[in-house]
This record gives C-alpha cells, sequence and structure tokens, in this order.
C-alpha cells in the first residue's frame, strides 16, 4: 500500500464554532446525541475522534457513551471519505440480481474493499443494506445519484466517468 | 385547450430511472410554446409500477405513459397534447400479447390489484395537503374528534386490523393496553425504520402520501390519550423526510396539528427522529432506546411499550402502513374495511415484488390472494422467461415458499404455518439460477452483522450457523452439517432476547425444509447447480455455439480465454477467476458452467 495515508488527516484544528453551533441548535440536551452527531457527520463529512470528547464534555456525559453510539450505528464514521463515495448496493433484490459481482469489480478496478479510500483520495467504498430502488437491482449510488441495472462492465464505465471529472476538476 | 393535469412519478425509482430530467424537458418544451399555464405539472407519490419509469399520466383522460425521456416531450406535447394523437411507442407494452394500452387499469400489473393504503400515491402531489384534502383526507380526524374514545379503539378492534410491520398483532387491542395503562404522558411512534432489504411500502407510502401517515397518528393520539409522536424513519431515506417534514407544518398551519386540534381542546404534535443504519432498531424496544439518544439494543420483554415504553412512559408503537389504514377504517367503517381479507387477516397488504421478475414495483392486494396471482398475474411471472423457483417472504426474517405453495392464500397465518412470515412484505422472487444454500448464507450474513452482540444465542449462533454455510458454499462442507445446522437454529430460535436472533434461522429452517437436496448436493456431490457458488462451478466455453466472435477475450480481465478469429475458443481454468463477464458479454449463451 502507499505511504500512510494518516499524516494529513486530524491535523486541521477542530472547527469550535461549528460544533458549539450544532450543540447548541440541540440546546446541549444528552438524548440529541444521534442528531447532533449525525449533523457533525453532515457537515464535516465524519466524526473526528476530537469531536467526541468535545461534545461529550458539552452536553455532560462520558466520552465513552459518545464512543460507544458512534461505533453502534453504520451511518457514523470515524475516517473522512474520498471525494467520491460509492455505495454499493447489498439488499436482496440487488444480491439476487449479482451484486457480488458489482462489489468485485469496483475492488478489482481501485483495489479498496468496503469501508476503504482510495490512495489517492478519489474514491470511498461502501456496502449497505437497500436503497429502496429494488425495482432496479442491482444499483451502486454515486454521490446520491443512483445508477440501475448495473453489470461489472457498466460499473467500470461509471468509474472511468467519476474519474475522468476527478481529474479534470483538480489539474 | 382547458387546464390539464400531468403528473410525473417523482418515487425514489422513478426519480432514479430520470423523472426530474424529463419533467424539466417537458416544462421547458411548453415554455418554448408559450402554452406553460394552460398545464398543471405535478409530481406525485410512487405509483408502484417502478419497472417501467419514469412514468407519466395525463388527466383527466388518465392517459398512461411509460419511459418517457426528455427527448420525448416535443413529440408528446405536439402529438398528444395539442392534438390529441396518442403517442403509441411511449404506451405501455404488454410483454405477453405484444398490444399496446393507455389506460393503465387495463395493465396486468394494476388490475388485480386493490389500492386501498395507496389510493392517493401517485395520484395526488404529497407536498400539498388541499390536495390530501381534495380526497377526503383529514375528514377521518373530523369524525374521530366526535367520538367516544373507547368507541374509536372498537371500530379499530372491530376491524381486525393486524399490525403491518412484522408480528401481526391486533393494533386495536394495543390501543387498547395503551389507553387503559394509567399515566399523564403518553407517546404515539410510528415505526417507519423498514430495515428489510428489499421492501420499500413503508417509503413509498412516506414518500407518497405522508398525510395518511399523520393522520392515523393523531387519531390515535386522540383515541389513548397521548399528545406526541414520533417518527423513527430509516437514515437511507432523505426524500421521505423531507416530504414529512413539509406534512407537518401544512398540517399544523391547518390546525390539524399542534394545540387545540380543531378546537376541541386535544394537543397533539409529532417530532422526526431519524435513523443511523442500524436493522436491530427496527424492533420496537431498540427504536425506543434509539430516539432516547442510546445505543439501539433491545431490552426484555415484558413490560411492553405499551405499559412502559419511551422514557418509561406507556407508548403505542405501530408500523408505517399500519398508521396509514386508520383514516379508511374510520371513514369508512370497521364493516367496509372487514369485508375485505380472511378470517383472520383483514384488509389489504402492500408487497414490494422484486428480484428475478418482471413487474417489479409495488403492488396492493387483498389478504389471501395466492402467490400465483401475486407473481405471475400482477408479476407478470418470471424474467427471460426462466422457471420461477422460490419466493422468499419477510426478508433476512422470513423465509421462502417453494412452487408446490404457490397456490396457498396469503395471510399471516398460513405464512407462519409454512415457515415464512409477513414480515414488511417484501418478495424477492428467485429461479433456476438462484443458489438457495447462498441464499441462506445471505441472510445470516446479513443478521450476523446485524445482531447487537447482547445476547449470547444470537451473537454467538449466528456466527456458527453462518460459517458452517460459508463451509458449504465454498465446497468444504461435511455430513454433519446439517443436522448441526438445526439443532443450533432451533435453539437459538427459542432462547434469543428478541425478534432479530429469534427469527435469524428462519431462512436455514425453511430453505432446509423445501430445498434439502441442494445442501445436500453441496456437501456429498461438491456440486452447485444453480451455478452461483463460485468454488464448486467452472466456466466452459460451448464449441457448438461459440462463433469466435472475440467479445469474451476483450473482456476477461485475466486473459485467460484463448482462440482464433471465427474459431470456437477456450477458458483456460488454472487463470480463471470466475468472475463470470464472459458469460455476461456473450451473444450466443456459449459460456456454460459445470
Ligand atoms: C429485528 C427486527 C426488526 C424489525 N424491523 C421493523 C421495521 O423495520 N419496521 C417495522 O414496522 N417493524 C419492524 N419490526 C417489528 C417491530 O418490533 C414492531 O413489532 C412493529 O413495528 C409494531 O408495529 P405493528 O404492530 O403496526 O406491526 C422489527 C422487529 C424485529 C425483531
Ligand atoms: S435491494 Fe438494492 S435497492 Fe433494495
Amino acid at each position: 500500500m502507499a505511504g500512510c495515508a494518516c499524516k494529513n488527516l486530524d491535523k486541521q484544528p477542530l472547527p469550535y464554532e461549528k460544533l458549539d453551533e450544532i450543540i447548541v441548535r440541540y440546546k446541549g440536551d444528552p438524548s440529541a446525541i444521534i442528531p447532533i452527531l449525525q449533523d457533525i457527520q453532515e457537515s464535516l463529512g465524519y466524526i473526528p475522534k476530537e469531536s467526541i470528547s468535545y461534545s461529550a464534555e458539552k452536553l455532560g456525559v462520558s466520552p465513552a457513551k459518545i464512543y460507544g453510539i458512534v461505533t453502534f450505528y453504520a451511518q457514523f464514521r470515524m475516517t473522512p471519505k474520498g471525494k467520491h463515495s460509492i455505495m454499493v448496493c447489498e439488499g436482496t433484490a440487488c444480491h439476487v440480481n449479482g451484486a457480488k459481482g458489482l462489489g468485485n469489480a469496483i475492488t478489482d478496478e481501485l483495489g479498496i474493499r468496503g469501508g476503504e479510500t482510495t490512495g489517492d483520495k478519489l474514491f470511498t467504498l461502501e456496502y449497505v443494506a437497500c436503497v429502496g430502488c429494488c425495482s432496479l437491482a442491482p444499483v451502486i449510488v454515486v454521490d446520491g445519484e443512483v445508477h440501475a441495472n448495473m453489470t461489472p462492465e457498466k460499473v467500470r464505465k461509471v468509474l472511468k466517468q467519476y474519474r475522468g471529472n476527478g481529474k479534470d476538476e483538480e489539474n | 385547450m382547458s387546464h390539464r393535469r400531468i403528473l410525473f412519478c417523482a418515487g425514489t425509482g422513478c426519480i432514479s430511472s430520470g423523472a426530474l430530467k424529463t419533467r424539466d424537458a417537458l416544462v421547458s418544451e411548453l415554455e418554448k410554446r408559450g402554452i406553460r399555464d394552460q398545464y398543471e405539472v405535478v409530481l406525485s407519490g410512487c405509483h408502484g409500477f417502478c419497472e417501467q419509469g419514469p412514468l407519466l399520466i395525463v388527466h383527466p383522460e388518465d392517459t398512461f405513459y411509460c419511459g418517457v425521456q426528455p427527448e420525448d416531450m416535443a413529440e408528446l406535447i405536439d402529438e398528444y397534447l395539442l392534438n390529441g394523437r396518442v403517442v403509441e411507442r411511449l404506451l405501455y407494452k404488454d410483454p405477453v400479447t405484444g398490444e399496446r394500452t393507455s389506460d393503465h387499469m387495463k395493465i396486468g400489473f394494476y388490475a388485480k390489484q386493490k389500492r386501498l393504503v395507496l389510493h392517493n400515491c401517485g395520484v395526488i402531489d404529497p407536498e400539498n395537503i388541499n390536495e390530501y384534502i381534495g380526497t377526503k383526507g383529514y375528514e377521518a380526524l373530523k369524525a374521530a374528534l366526535k367520538m367516544e374514545r373507547t368507541a374509536i379503539i372498537d371500530e379499530v378492534k372491530r376491524s381486525g386490523l393486524r399490525g403491518r410491520g412484522g408480528a401481526g398483532f391486533p393494533t386495536g387491542m394495543k390501543w387498547e393496553f395503551t389507553f387503559k395503562t394509567p399515566g399523564d404522558k403518553k407517546y404515539i411512534v410510528c415505526n417507519a425504520d423498514e430495515g428489510d432489504p428489499g421492501a420499500f411500502m413503508d417509503r413509498s407510502v412516506l414518500e407518497g402520501d405522508p398525510h395518511a401517515v399523520l393522520e392515523g397518528m393523531i387519531i390515535a393520539g386522540y383515541a389513548i390519550g397521548a399528545d406526541e409522536g414520533y417518527v423513527y424513519v430509516r437514515a437511507e431515506y432523505p426524500l421521505a423526510v423531507k416530504r414529512l417534514r413539509i406534512a407537518i407544518t401544512q398540517a399544523e398551519e391547518f390546525g390539524f396539528l399542534g394545540s387545540n386540534i380543531m378546537g376541541t381542546g386535544f394537543n397533539f404534535k409529532i417530532n422526526i427522529k431519524e435513523g443511523a443504519g442500524a436493522f436491530v432498531c427496527g424492533e420496537e424496544t431498540a427504536l425506543l432506546a434509539s430516539i432516547e439518544g442510546e445505543r439501539g439494543m433491545p431490552r426484555p420483554r415484558p413490560p411492553f411499550p405499551a405499559i412502559s415504553g419511551l422514557w418509561g412512559k406507556p407508548t403505542c408503537l405501530n408500523n408505517v402502513e399500519t398508521f396509514a389504514n386508520i383514516p379508511l377504517i374510520i371513514r369508512e367503517g370497521a364493516d367496509s374495511f372487514a369485508s375485505v381479507g380472511t378470517e383472520r387477516s383483514k384488509g389489504t397488504k402492500i408487497f414490494a415484488l422484486t428480484g428475478k421478475i418482471n413487474n417489479t414495483g409495488l403492488a396492493e392486494v387483498p389478504m389471501g390472494m395466492t402467490m400465483r396471482e401475486i407473481i405471475f398475474d400482477i408479476g407478470g411471472g418470471i424474467r427471460d422467461g426462466k422457471q420461477f423457483k422460490a419466493v422468499q417472504i419477510g426478508g433476512p426474517s422470513g423465509g421462502c415458499l417453494p412452487a408446490e405453495l404457490l397456490d396457498l392464500p396469503i395471510d399471516y397465518d398460513s405464512l407462519t404455518q409454512a415457515g415464512a412470515m409477513m414480515g414488511s412484505g417484501g418478495l424477492v422472487v428467485m429461479d433456476e439460477n438462484t443458489c438457495m444454500v447462498d441464499l441462506a448464507r445471505y441472510f445470516l450474513t446479513f443478521t450476523q452483522n446485524e445482531s447487537c452482540g447482547k445476547c449470547t444465542p444470537c451473537r454467538e449462533g449466528t456466527k456458527r450457523m453462518l460459517e458452517a454455510l460459508e463451509r458449504i458454499t465454498e465446497g468444504k462442507g461435511e455430513s454433519g452439517d446439517i443436522p448441526m445446522l438445526e439443532e443450533l437454529a432451533n435453539s437459538i430460535k427459542d432462547s434469543s432476547l428478541c425478534g432479530l436472533g429469534q427469527t435469524a434461522p428462519n431462512p436455514i429452517l425453511s430453505t432446509l425444509r423445501y430445498f434439502r437436496h441442494e445442501y445436500e448436493e453441496h456437501i456429498l456431490e461438491g456440486k452447485c447447480s444453480a451455478g452461483v457458488c463460485r468454488n464448486l462451478v467452472t466456466y466452459h466455453i460451448d464449441a457448438e455455439k461459440c462463433t469466435g466472435c472475440r467479445a469474451c477475450t476483450r473482456v476477461c480481465p485475466v486473459e485467460a480465454i484463448t482462440g482464433d478469429k471465427k474459431q470456437p475458443h477456450e477458458i483456460n481454468i488454472q487463470v480463471c477467476i470466475k468472475c463470470g463477464a464472459c458469460m455476461e458479454k456473450c451473444k450466443f449463451d456459449a459460456v456454460i458452467l459445470k
């Protein structure tokens, strides 16, 4: 694997004002931990480790409690996402229509498995159980856009598109 | 020309197939012709026939177009809207007879349905409360507020309505328990977690007719004496959340929600809680813990939520579809409701048809319809002319039904007897190319992953069962695996803390019951006839069918295929990684599995 990716992460200082704003929005109510975390993730893209202890102090609960919640729910992630997020649906309808092949094709192309991000931070791959488009199975969702009736070959084409775009914008 | 109404289905399915782009194209074409103001262009909720999306319906004549693309809009306006000539090529085409029809009630998919709960879905604009009111919306609430509380509960009891979220518990009884529990604060909770992967009826109801769910909740609140409610919605359903929010605001503006509702002194408010991605949170006690801001872990019952629920207060928790049935029962009466269905299961049920079936989508049918009618008449049969093998009903907690049971009338009790369960109503149809052992492995992977870990039988037991299934699908099964699976499954069923563990063994037990030979074939003969289990199949090329077109050699990622142009090719099974790309690419069905 390429050099350790963590050196660039978590180095930026936490945007404390943003965290405060979110916590104030819920009046510092400890029973609102889940929506607070959802808003933090929405705003920062992930839940930085330091934000856990910071919110714990503000809400008057232990960091362990918040950590417990973050790790319990599949929605929360503690590492930043790549530029494009790919979700492969693993729901039943997608499974019987060949979702496995789609995941394999992506792993083949990008060298990442579920939950991982490519070395160039372009793609994050995640598996989800049903995105509610079962009638278009199998589907993948890239940056919120549903790509329906996929085959491994079509998946490769979709990736190429995003790869192209990603590079264009960066150069 | 008089004012006409053009409805675009804007359910998640149709939006994914590009409905919004087509809508934009229509609007801009109308503008170009300077006739935009003569047409009302509306986005509706899901119409159910997702397979044929994007869908477009023109009222008042109710002409049904499907698969409409942006580039079709100019023709649709010039030919149909302005000159009344139907655009044949955009009409639904019957896959069997090849006939086209503009009347959607003549399409097999709709003809046998009984759309009571879904009557507004795909017909009204879900973001406009006036349209809901225009179809008798909130009339049931008005009537209920003039009734005695116990009379409402009796009406629901008499209707025979059973919970649509899983176990089919009689709704009226649940309301009565919560009503009778003393307490100055009570809650109503709507379970919109819809965790079964492969089911999307709750999502469609929320997206297509959110006020029906709110109305049901408000009536429940009044009947049991609650002044606050929560809707717990799955994180993956942003559109449903958005439409619910709009509906709540509008209902408050119109005085159907909030304080002193319609001048009766009754107060009720509804909050939305978004889930955070955990299947077990669909279980009622876990769901309540999650609303309270805890890890979503179930707790033993009793006490049931009706006695001690949210923050220890009496709580009545029902599913989305259950609440959506309530306005209907109050408005039309319990007798009318109970005239549909079977002896012990009344009313209709919405099923999500998916898998290897021609017409995927949502279908609402009377309880007691047979699986054959649902799959073949409504669902249009199996894709690509293949053989029906089984249908999985009830998701990871349910079981499969084989072809022999196609004529079984479907209701709560008949399904339980057959080893499946109604569950949410997800129907995943499978054909000869589905491996039933792999299917059981798939569901176990899901439940194992989602097990919260609180109780040992579920945490450890699902792991052991999954290991055995993985062994079998990898061709390393042992003859003792089947009895071991059976024994484990039965004890996990009996000893788990919550419904997740208690039902996790169902997919194994039901596949063992109906497809035991497939397990035996994997273990004893090292064979997977469906050709799914990778370790047990090899790819070959049928020299008779191969034309030597080279298409497969170009897609093979490991260059395992060799052969000269126009000569039959060969696959080197030593190199082949069994990705299936060649099979998918071959136009001549020359790639075969052995
Ligand atoms: C693991 C598990 C998951 C469940 N998921 C759901 C769900 O997604 N939606 C739902 O309405 N009920 C679900 N249930 C059933 C609920 O616990 C509860 O019985 C139901 O919501 C009650 O509503 P009803 O009486 O209207 O059916 C689940 C149960 C278990 C054990
Ligand atoms: S199973 Fe993939 S969208 Fe539902």
